[in-house]
């Protein structure tokens, strides 16, 4: 694996050449393990409700927006209409309240996605191995939970109260999810919270400790960069598009296989070009407030962050045909999960979260 | 040249590859994933005039007709269901009754993988998974890592072929495991496909070479420029590799043997 110092120095080379010469390794390589297909998932926020405050979070509980939290008839009618563009694979996501969002309700949201959706993903509150078990016998295949920054001084500064302030409890989110059988595991960093490089040598490292512990499952990354909340910056330290480019670039070539996603707080000009060199999912007809799709109008909405790239999940399939790809929606079928998949640590590589945690910053 | 001297390549005897009964006369498997668009797909498919295609169960999208890969290959074409995305024998029975009862027939390939990184095979869930589904009538091909122990297991829980891999799967390395595969060759009965790592028409030849019943393409195929000129080579190559097996091709010798130094006295007396 590359070291922080490795990584830096390619963050530094500014040589065009260079970057040109990372984009062709990194398009050949996802063209031989992915082809040119792209998977489509769409996001659906069920609550913005948030007991964690988070400086650059447009839910953080110390915000005077309005909560809400879809009631069951209002989830219907929010996955009715995505459902209808054609996506199958959902992302659930709420604040982070443990007591607004419960695993009951959780529970709730999940029983209704399965009837619209393939493929099921939360991005919510860290939870516990047995609850995460819960879910996935429900009919939870993917967990996204991104650490933000792997900058403890950092994330401490950012994270200022509520249960998100729990760094460790948050790193070992992953390996919970992925101890209760969960398939598909999404990490990421929010670029621009802290030091580009230290970040990315955090995210590789905690990685690769999921691969070696947890082999079986299926693992995308995720770096956004840090958006503005209804035109407000929070950005501390500036990622140019060539950077951005470079982060992806450098990414791929560490980890050929894994996915990559790729968000609407990206503008569709930057979206329709990085489509080529690296990133394999990516979101389309995205609205990120709660009941954005059917129930508030547009100037009623709080966003968790502004979106770039506001083109219709039709309108997205048809550019990505345009540019010779595959739009994938459907990568999985719904098979009755039990918790005979359960994966134990393996012993070679068993090091204990904490420890891998402290070497790699 | 005397015409009937002339060699006439119908004139040379080769039996139908024979999979649970069913006769093939095309030896060259293509599979679906990756492909750019579903015209490519349908291009390859009648280029190399293949009669069994793989297709993973996940990536079949009932609801959508005009992108439904399934409407994309042919009725007379044997359909391969794949249990792509199972980790263990459970999860890959699951997935092969779900194709069952959806109607996409009883060949199953068994794909059971654990690990996200290499995407080797779990040899030892496959065996358990292939016990269970030949009993329930399913004509089972596993894709396993070649092993004489498994190919063995595999040919008692009662599998139909066996498919080991030529190298890591999407690598285009080639025939990495060569030698174990031809171990394979020697002492299973049933039919050896080479599947996963197969990346030039010459990898394909040379499978078929050393004796293999059958080789399997796609990430080679689909990510090409022109998908169904090479889907097209695969099957020469696929041809012209058994034609040399066939052949009995002469052994290959590390040195020049001119003569018999260490047995011409015998007959210089």
């Amino acid at each position: 694996m590359l070291t922080a110092h490795q990584i830096q120095e390619t963050l530094n080379n500014h040589d065009p050449l260079f970057l040109e010469e990372l984009a062709h390794k990194s398009a050949t390589l996802t063209r031989q393990y992915f082809g040119r297909t792209m998977s489509l998932f769409a996001p659906l926020y069920l609550s913005n409700y948030c007991s964690s405050h988070c400086t650059y979070c447009g839910f953080n509980s110390r915000n005077r927006i309005q909560r809400l939290k879809l009631t069951a008839e209002q989830m219907q009618a929010e996955m009715k209409h995505v459902a209808k563009t054609g996506i199958k694979n959902i992302l659930l996501l709420t604040g982070e309240s443990y007591k607004a969002t419960p695993l009951s309700y959780l529970r709730e949201a999940v029983s209704i996605a399965k009837q619209y959706f393939t493929g099921i993903s939360l991005e919510v509150h860290p939870m516990e191995t047995h609850e995460y078990a819960e879910l996935f016998k429900e009919g939870v295949d993917g967990i996204t939970v991104y650490q933000e920054t792997y900058d403890r001084k950092r994330y401490k500064e950012v994270h200022i109260s509520g249960k998100k302030s729990d760094y460790d409890f948050r790193y070992g989110t992953p390996q919970r999810a992925a101890q209760a059988g969960i398939r598909h595991v999404a990490i990421g960093i929010l670029l621009g919270l802290s030091d580009v490089a230290q970040d990315l040598f955090g995210l590789y490292a905690h990685l690769r400790h999921l691969e070696k512990n947890h082999p079986g499952v299926e693992y995308s990354v995720s770096f956004p960069r840090l958006r503005t909340i209804k035109g407000r910056k929070f950005a501390l330290c500036h990622v140019n598009d060539r950077m951005f480019i470079k982060i992806l670039c450098l990414t791929r070539i560490q980890f050929p296989r894994v996915g990559i996603t790729l968000s609407t707080r990206e503008t569709p000009a930057l979206r329709d070009h990085a489509l080529e060199l690296g990133f394999t999912r990516m979101s389309a007809g995205s609205n990120t407030s709660v009941g954005g799709y059917t129930i508030k109008k547009a100037d009623e909405q709080d966003p968790q962050f502004d979106i770039e790239d506001s083109r219709t999940v039709s309108e997205i399939v048809q550019r990505l045909k345009e540019k010779n790809f595959d739009p994938v929606f459907t990568d999985w079928r719904p098979i009755e999960n039990d918790l005979s998949i359960v994966s134990k640590p393996h012993a070679a590589c068993g090091s204990s979260v904490s420890s891998v945690d402290k070497t790699s910053l | 040249m005397n015409p009937e001297t002339t060699l006439k390549t119908e004139s040379i005897l080769d039996e139908p590859l024979m999979i649970a009964g069913k006769s093939f006369t095309n030896r060259f498997l293509l599979g679906t994933g990756k492909f750019k668009n579903k015209t490519d797909l349908k291009d390859s498919i009648e280029f190399s005039g293949t009669q069994i295609v793989t297709v993973a169960l996940r990536r079949i999208d009932l609801e959508r007709h005009q992108e439904n890969i399934l409407e994309y290959i042919p009725a007379n074409i044997t359909l391969l269901t794949n249990t792509s995305g199972a980790r263990n024998a459970q999860e890959a029975i699951r997935i092969a009754r779900i194709a069952r009862e959806a109607g996409y027939g009883d060949w199953i390939k068994i794909e059971v993988i654990n690990d996200s990184k290499y995407l080797l095979p779990d040899n030892q869930e496959t065996i358990k998974a292939t016990e269970v589904l030949a009993k329930e009538g399913f004509i089972v091909l596993p894709y396993v890592s070649p092993d004489l122990y498994v190919a063995r297991d595999l040919v008692k829980a009662g599998a139909a072929a066996v498919m080991p891999l030529g190298s890591l799967i999407g690598s285009n390395q080639g025939l990495k495991a060569k030698e174990f595969i031809k171990i394979l060759i020697e002492e299973i009965d049933i039919p050896i496909i080479v599947d996963a790592g197969i990346g030039t028409p010459s990898h394909a030849a040379q499978a078929m070479e050393i004796g293999a019943d059958a080789v399997l393409a796609n990430t080679a195929v689909a990510t090409a420029g022109h998908p169904a000129l090479l889907a097209k080579a695969f099957y020469l190559a696929v041809q012209a590799g058994r034609l040399g097996y066939l052949s009995q091709l002469p052994p290959r010798r590390n040195l020049a043997v001119a003569s018999s130094p260490l047995t011409g006295f015998l007959y210089n007396q």
